[in-house]
């Protein structure tokens, strides 16, 4: 990876508040040393959801505009995102443990980020399996939006289910009622993840401009 | 408006033809959803848990994956000779080369459930005489939205090199917010539930149908060379 | 070739891309009523992607194309017009010669269709098999089913490419009657094939597409098919 000012910038944010999150910011009194995977958990999973709506945004603009660019970027933003889902993915379970007893409940928002998981994977698969650029481009804009859609629904329908099947009553780790110094700790986990993905997102991009440009024969395949 | 339906309906009646014709797709997927609800039968005891609970959810994961094996052939036919050019060039819209394989895609779900369901009653000796109309809608509800997402998906899976692999794991997630409402819905027309409480998973249902034609519809020339 | 204004089927400086490679780099014709122009080129030449365009079925990225006053890819009334004949047979296996055609019949909204299938089968002789299944057919006889069905709507522009595949004798005679008939009722035809002698059998107009482009145009009255093919010959090794 080649050291640029952003992505310098990046590592240096995601260890300034990882540093200030071991070192620097209280216990949680109940949950102990366990809950600070919330500052990975919960910004990882803002950025598996931040890169989605870019995926469906360039998705869209791209069946509009016809830009490669556009589809890279998608390309780019996909890639990244399926990253961070599956930090989310496996911080939940591993935070999950030893606070609450079990390694997988089915909690609204772990569930909606398998399914976004699921549709990033889909979007993948289908990816590698064209050849030809411009129906890749075409198709996977195709899937980024739909799936931009779905999400609601599966949202809707995972509520509706747990509201009418109730599940134990959980501690409620995340809830606004932090104190100030874990609130900073996670807003600057927020605000260096974010960074990241930033960084990572170009370096992404930067790779599939070169992958393009070498092979611009590719581009049809009878 | 009329011709895209009229165009639509001539090509659904052409696709349900060649499956009259045929039969074997959709004699599999009545055999296999057969097969399957014996298999659950099986494997989940209803000594332990009563048939009312099992009986649902087994219906409705039947039904998606059964729902899958008649996709497949929707596209897979206009493959064969390159019809979907006659399609392509003939004067009808898009759309109801989309809408006309989508209804086609109906008939044969509904088909495949006509079978099913009354296995499913039969097997887990469930009275679903006096819920059949209700029942009946939500298998309506259910294959429409099923086919939306699957049609369309046949089309792109049908052009790619892992077709088979493509069209369930892009097509299922969207499943299941069609599954979900169905089955909790059926589970309580089933345990005699008034009909009433089944509203909010039939108006999910309603809402994931309307957005989902409509997106597919619209989507489906995308999916076309240019 | 007629000028432009006069002709049922035109492009100017037509051109079609699939990324960098130009399949499709700057063909100008003109096609009138009545008229025939069979295009001869080798594998690669462009000529499938120019019938594409020319049938609605792909868009330029360059030039325009034309189908009477209508700008290529029209909607549905553009593409009413126009038959297609393609080196597949666009035919579903498992219904009949006769269901394909009545099909493609309503399709293109002939109210009539059993009686235009009928006789579209007919003149392409294939009456006595018409309720055969379309998988127990030969080739050649997939073949007349596939261009009665291209026709049975009689249209203005026939594009037809490599008709003769899989026919005999009696059906390239067919294809011909038809065609002929087709043209006189002020119909255009545009034929690809690589077969110099077929294809001249049919075409009041001849040109040589190579690397995307129309190297020649000729009228075939004034042609004698054996120096047109060492001309074809010469100019394809040539820049082979």
């Amino acid at each position: 990876m080649k050291a640029t000012p952003l992505s310098i910038a990046a590592a240096i944010a995601v260890v300034a508040a990882y540093v200030r999150a071991i070192f620097f910011t209280p216990l949680e009194a109940i949950q102990g040393p366990a809950q600070k995977i919330l500052y990975i958990h919960a910004p990882a999973a803002w950025v598996a959801f931040l890169a989605f709506g870019l995926v469906a945004l360039t998705s869209a603009l791209y069946l509009w505009l016809r830009e490669d660019r556009l589809d890279r970027i998608a390309e780019a933003s996909a890639e990244v995102g399926v990253v961070f889902t599956t930090v989310v993915l496996i911080t939940g379970p591993l935070w999950g443990k030893p606070v609450w007893g079990t390694y997988w409940t089915w909690d609204a928002r772990l569930t909606l980020t398998l399914f976004l998981w699921f549709v990033y994977v889909a979007y993948m698969v289908l990816r590698g399996a064209i050849e030809d650029r411009s129906m890749r481009a075409r198709y996977s804009a195709v899937v980024g939006i739909l799936g931009a859609l779905l999400i609601p629904f599966i949202h809707l329908s995972v509520y509706l289910f747990r509201t009418l099947h109730p599940q134990p009553i959980l501690m409620k780790p995340g809830a606004p009622s932090l104190p100030s110094e874990m609130l900073v700790t996670l807003l600057l986990a927020f605000a260096s993840f974010t960074l990241l993905y930033v960084a990572l997102l170009r370096v992404r991009y930067r790779y599939a401009v070169e992958r393009d440009d070498a092979r611009p024969a590719e581009a049809y395949v009878a | 408006m009329g011709e895209l339906v009229r165009d639509a309906w001539l090509i659904a009646r052409k696709d349900i033809a060649i499956e009259f014709r045929t039969r074997s797709a959709f004699l599999s997927a009545v055999v296999f959803a057969l097969l399957g609800i014996v298999i659950c039968f099986f494997a989940w005891d209803t000594t332990a848990v009563a048939a009312v609970d099992l009986a649902p959810g087994v219906l409705w994961v039947i039904f998606t994956f059964s729902g899958l094996l008649g996709l497949h052939r929707s596209f897979g036919l206009e493959q064969v000779d390159r019809a979907i050019d006659g399609l392509l060039a003939a004067p009808v819209a898009r759309e109801s080369i989309f809408l006309g394989k989508a209804l086609a895609n109906v008939a044969f779900v509904i088909g495949v459930q006509i079978v099913a369901i009354p296995a499913v009653a039969l097997f887990y000796n469930l009275p679903i005489g006096r819920v059949i109309l209700p029942l009946a809608s939500i298998a309506l509800l259910a294959a429409i939205g099923l086919v939306s997402v699957g049609t369309l998906f046949s089309a792109m899976a049908v052009n790619t090199r892992l077709a088979e692999l493509l069209l369930p794991m892009l097509a299922l997630p969207f499943f299941v917010p069609i599954v979900i409402p169905a089955a909790q819905a059926t589970a309580k027309l089933m345990s005699g539930r008034p009909v009433g409480e089944t509203i909010a998973w039939l108006k999910l249902l309603l809402a994931f149908d309307i957005v989902f034609i409509v997106a597919c519809t619209l989507a489906y020339p995308f999916t076309l060379e240019e | 070739m007629v000028p432009s204004q006069g002709a049922v089927v035109a492009t100017d400086n037509l051109q079609r891309s699939f990324g960098s490679r130009r399949a499709v780099d700057g063909v100008t014709l003109a096609v009138g009523p009545g008229e025939a122009l069979a295009i001869f080129g080798p594998n690669g030449a462009g000529k499938t992607t120019l019938l594409r365009i020319l049938g609605g079925l792909l868009k330029p990225t360059g030039g325009t194309a034309r189908i009477g006053d209508a700008t290529l890819p029209g909607g549905p009334d553009v593409r009413r017009r126009v038959g297609i004949i393609s080196h597949h047979t666009l035919l579903y296996d498992a219904l009949t010669a006769r269901e394909n055609v009545e099909f493609a019949a309503r399709l293109y909204g002939i109210s009539q269709h059993s009686s235009a299938a009928e006789r579209a089968l007919g003149e392409m002789g294939m009456t006595e098999r018409a309720d055969t299944p379309v998988r127990a057919l030969s080739r050649g006889m997939k073949q007349r089913v596939s261009i009665a069905r291209a026709m049975v709507h009689l249209p203005a522009v026939v594009l037809a490419d490599e008709p003769f595949t899989g026919l005999d004798v009696s059906g390239a005679r067919a294809l011909s009657a038809l065609l002929t008939g087709l043209r006189r009722s002020g119909a255009a035809v545009v034929v690809v094939t690589h077969n110099i002698d077929e294809g001249l059998s049919l075409a009041t107009h001849a040109a040589i597409m190579h690397r995307g482009r129309l190297a020649r145009t000729d009228r075939t009255s004034e042609l004698g098919t054996g120096e047109y093919a060492a001309a074809y010959g010469a100019l394809v090794m040539s820049n082979g």
